[in-house]
């Protein structure tokens, strides 16, 4: 299935946030997550399924005025 | 003491941290400006390249307190998802809400700024809105819970100082208790002076520090600034007049009939 990762179409059989996120090298990171434009929190993720089609943001920290 | 929600702050100079030569510069910068406060956002992060891992760590290394805003926001929905995802980053429940209506002036959509106000008072965030100098917009976002408004000096990045000092002062004048930050569109350290002296509790500056040829002492200009201008206010300013008043006695001036 195909996944909207931060506005770039991947191409994964991952349907579950927490792997895809590791699949994609996010593992370690100081990230946040949102799919489909609605946070997912860390504690969500592991129980979030994806579908063909999603949308997934991968935010982290950033300079900001 | 400068009171924002439940954390009291001895330094009045709130700086950004965007577009600064090098975080070597940024770093000196907020030493130089002996800000306690730095704002922060979210972008989006490609696995390989993880600039925001070393910027967070840089902040973490500041021991400053962290303002995460929702620049680029433009819709109620924007915003609560953002700050929800600032909230889980940078573990603080104070959000910089900005939700833009117009994109050359980044006017603030005072309209979906109540409402996702509203939303994330309710959530439990210390929403800190970046809002027009308009009292009843105020009034509103107070209503909605925030403890804390960010009026406009004049457009963000624009250098413009205190476009409309009559509302502010008013503004001022309306609500003696709620702190009052000035964020957006100071362009030099008189300007900040200016903010204090009309009674606002504290400013907010980024361009004018980060895009000075020299962001380290311009940050420690703003500095005094800011000081003076909270000291001028404490002190009592005079009033203006129209006409001369002597400073020196007139009473035994030397030939007088």
């Amino acid at each position: 299935m195909k996944i909207l990762v931060n506005g770039d179409w991947r191409e994964t059989v991952t349907a579950q946030l927490g792997a895809l996120l590791e699949e994609l090298g996010y593992g370690q990171s100081v990230v946040t997550t949102a799919v489909n434009g609605e946070f997912v929190a860390v504690s969500a993720r592991t129980r979030t399924a994806l579908s063909d089609g999603d949308r997934l943001e991968v935010l982290a920290p950033m300079q900001g005025g | 003491m400068l009171q924002l929600y439940a954390l009291s702050l001895s330094s009045r100079l709130l700086l950004g941290s965007a577009r600064y030569p090098s975080p070597a510069i940024l770093k000196d910068a907020v030493r130089a400006a002996r800000t306690e406060v730095v704002t922060v956002s979210l972008r989006r992060e490609s696995s390989g390249e993880r600039a925001g891992q070393g910027f967070w760590s840089l902040i973490r290394e500041l021991g400053v307190h962290v303002l995460p805003n929702t620049a680029g926001c433009h819709s109620v929905k924007e915003a609560v998802n953002t700050a929800h995802m600032a909230r889980e980053v940078f573990g603080t429940a104070w959000i910089k809400l900005e939700v833009i209506g117009e994109d050359d002036t980044l006017q603030p959509d005072v309209f979906g700024l109540t409402e996702a106000a509203r939303i994330l008072c309710a959530e439990g965030f210390e929403v800190f809105p970046y809002t027009t100098e308009d009292l009843v917009v105020a009034e509103r976002l107070l209503a909605a819970g925030c403890r804390v408004l960010m009026p406009w000096g004049s457009p963000i990045g624009s250098g413009r100082g205190l476009n409309n000092p009559f509302a502010l002062s008013a503004l001022r004048a309306h609500f003696p208790q709620v702190p009052l930050i000035i964020d957006a569109g100071l362009g030099v350290p008189s300007h900040a002076a200016r903010a204090l002296e009309l009674g606002f509790d504290a400013v907010l500056i980024n361009t004018a520090i980060a895009r000075a040829r020299d962001p380290v002492q311009m940050a420690a200009a703003f500095a005094h600034a800011v000081e003076a201008g909270r000291a001028a206010r404490l002190a009592g300013a005079i009033e203006p007049r129209d006409m001369a008043e002597p400073s020196t006695p007139v009473m035994g001036t030397a030939f007088r009939p």
